[in-house]
């Protein structure tokens, strides 16, 4: 029986290594008869011009960022809609794991790249508003029984401001995911500690050593130059600052693996134009994750960048991967 | 030991299953190679190269097509300004009735011409200044009194994506121009009443499912005066004209813009309708 087992297991691994080659042929495939128009524009432009991946299609390098900001520009509006229809909510628990893994405490700076519509940086000032609320309640509960000394000290103590004060800053290219994200923290209440900035993630508009955490949540499949968007990152953290990524990634589990891929090409695209009405931008999406490097892959070019203690724990059997580490 | 058998059993299905769905995706991945391969090859296409049998064209399973059928429904009941929701509707369900409106085109001369010479129906092909200096009563004169009077262009149709066939996609793309036209031919304009008197004859000509969905629906959104209306004489004629007419997918109207209206009417077997409906001043009753 245990022999049988086996030869069902070799037969799977079989089956699943001929489904990559015939996708790799198909990208191939594809790729290749797109390069019609864009090799004429490369002759024409200034050699050296390269060119690199949009989804499973080849496009020289200065047109994707273009095209990435149009993806984004006809999707803002549906975009939390999509996501939760997409992920079958499951996107909110990858970002309050995130948090989870983050926890912030009350006082520490975080930028929100290519945060868009504002869900990390609103689960940041909600988390370290709670810890905050913790805290104060723990002082106040250590102190049922204050000496004459203690309630003096009290007041003096209340007139000072909050010493700590968190702060987010949310920092996307794309201005139409901003004024999303601005119109939801209206609607939500907050705005205390949130700022709003429009910047690429391969040239961040900041000083070097500002921040104590960088996430990127989603975003960093879109830039076009992986490498300058992390050295950036470490530019701007703190010594002892933290790098996070949630990113999608290499699903481990073979039988998880061929129904993801099923649900992402046949299903997200038609969701896309019911809902969003558009079907290209989310053919899109589902290319350029397979397009993005796997978790050890991204690891070794996160320690490339300069980073320490990189770690990445895998979510959802691998479908996102939390990367994480630290400026030293 | 049943156990054992039992977990073994399963396995071999899970495999048979896997083998499907793996030939599933082979199949679909290997087709879009070669549509693309076949069409990489001809060169002088104004766009960039595409995927797919015509310029936008997505292929989908019959799964996709399914799930885009019930999804677009629903978003266009949900949303009714949902114009493009209501064209993925039409192809996604379109494919027999669209099969029958072809052949029907091929049996008829001027509709065979039609089908060889793809004749398209944009501002960019239409000679404005000329139709306006034609004599009053004319075709191309009405037509463009429809455009002014309802303030519409032939340029909002949307482009067929997910029919599988170039020659139905053109028949497709050719019934949604041809719209308007009709919409001068009945002498209905583009509120509520008028549209839905257009889809009762263009379900009963066409029988695309789009169409019946919305010669159903449509009326629902109607107020009791115009529901009377459209029940006692401007549905049974539409219908009974529907039945009655010529294909009218047939005609060549670019080359009939001079014919007087009446004129045309009469070639198709259409009858003057009933009850003028006036065009209201806003778009959106």
């Amino acid at each position: 029986m245990a022999a049988s087992m086996r030869l069902l297991l070799r037969r799977v691994i079989r089956l699943s290594h001929r489904y990559n080659n015939v996708t790799a042929a198909g990208v191939s495939a594809r790729s290749g008869c797109c390069w019609g128009p864009s090799t004429c524009r490369c002759f024409s432009d200034v050699a050296g011009d390269r060119s690199t991946h949009f989804g499973f299609e080849t496009v020289p390098e200065t047109e994707k960022a273009k095209r990435v900001y149009k993806v984004f520009e006809n999707v803002a509006q549906k975009y939390d809609t999509m996501n939760d229809v997409m992920s079958l909510g499951i996107h909110r628990l990858w970002k309050d794991m995130l948090l989870h893994a983050m926890h912030p405490q009350p006082g520490a700076r975080l930028l929100d790249v290519a945060g868009g519509t504002g869900d990390i940086s609103f689960r940041f000032l909600e988390y370290v508003r709670s810890q905050q609320e913790r805290q104060k309640w723990r002082t106040a509960r250590s102190m049922q029984t204050p000496s004459s000394q203690d309630i003096s000290n009290n007041y003096s103590a209340e007139d000072e401001d909050t010493p700590q004060e968190s702060r987010a800053v949310v920092c996307d290219i794309n201005k139409e995911m901003l004024n999303v994200g601005r119109k939801r923290a209206d609607s939500m209440g907050i705005s205390a500690g949130l700022s709003w900035v429009v910047g690429n993630a391969e040239e961040l508009p900041f000083d070097d050593d500002q921040f104590d955490i960088y996430t990127i949540a989603f975003g960093i499949r879109n830039v076009t130059h992986i490498d300058q968007a992390l050295q950036e990152a470490l530019r701007v953290l703190k010594p002892g600052g933290r790098f996070m990524c949630l990113e999608f990634s290499k699903v481990t589990n073979p039988v998880l693996a061929r129904i993801y891929d099923a649900y992402s090409f046949q299903m997200i695209p038609v969701l896309g134009e019911v809902i969003a009405g558009d079907w290209k931008s989310y053919q899109y999406l589902v290319e350029s994750i397979r397009k993005f490097p796997d978790q050890e892959e991204f690891k070794h070019m996160i320690e490339d960048a300069g980073f320490y203690c990189v770690k990445y724990n895998n979510l959802t059997s691998g479908v996102v991967a939390l990367h994480s580490g630290f400026k030293l | 030991m049943r156990i054992s058998v039992h977990i073994s059993t399963m396995w071999l299905y899970a495999g048979r299953l896997f083998q499907w769905l793996n030939q599933r995706q082979y199949v679909l991945i290997s087709k879009a190679v070669c549509a693309h391969q076949v069409h990489s090859s001809s060169t002088g296409f104004t766009d960039s190269c595409y995927n797919g049998l015509y310029p936008g064209h997505i292929h989908t399973t019959p799964i996709q097509k399914a799930v885009l059928a019930v999804g677009s429904g629903v978003a266009a009941l949900h949303d009714p300004h949902r114009h493009d929701m209501v064209a993925v509707l039409g192809e996604a369900t379109g494919h027999l009735a669209l099969i029958n409106l072809r052949d029907k085109m091929r049996n008829d001369p001027e509709g065979y011409t039609i089908l060889k010479e793809r004749p398209r129906i944009r501002l960019s092909t239409l000679d404005l200044s000329d139709m306006a200096s034609l004599p009053d009563g004319s075709f191309g004169r009405e037509y463009l009194r429809f455009l002014e009077d309802n303030d519409v262009t032939p340029d909002s149709r949307a482009d067929v994506r997910f029919v599988d066939d170039e020659e139905l996609a053109y028949v497709m793309q050719r019934y949604r121009e041809v719209h308007d036209l009709l919409h001068t031919l009945l002498g209905m304009p583009t509120n509520m009443l008028g549209e839905v008197a257009v889809k009762w004859f263009e379900a009963a000509q066409t029988g695309l499912p789009m169409c019946a969905l919305g010669a159903v629906l449509g009326p629902l959104r109607l107020s009791t005066s115009r529901l009377k209306l459209l029940f006692t004489s401007l549905g049974p004629w539409a219908l009974r004209n529907g039945h009655r007419a010529r294909c009218v997918l047939s005609i060549f109207y670019e080359r009939r813009w001079a014919q007087s209206i009446e004129d045309l009417r009469q070639e198709l077997n259409i009858e003057p309708p009933p009850v003028i409906v006036r065009a209201t001043k806003k778009r959106n009753t």
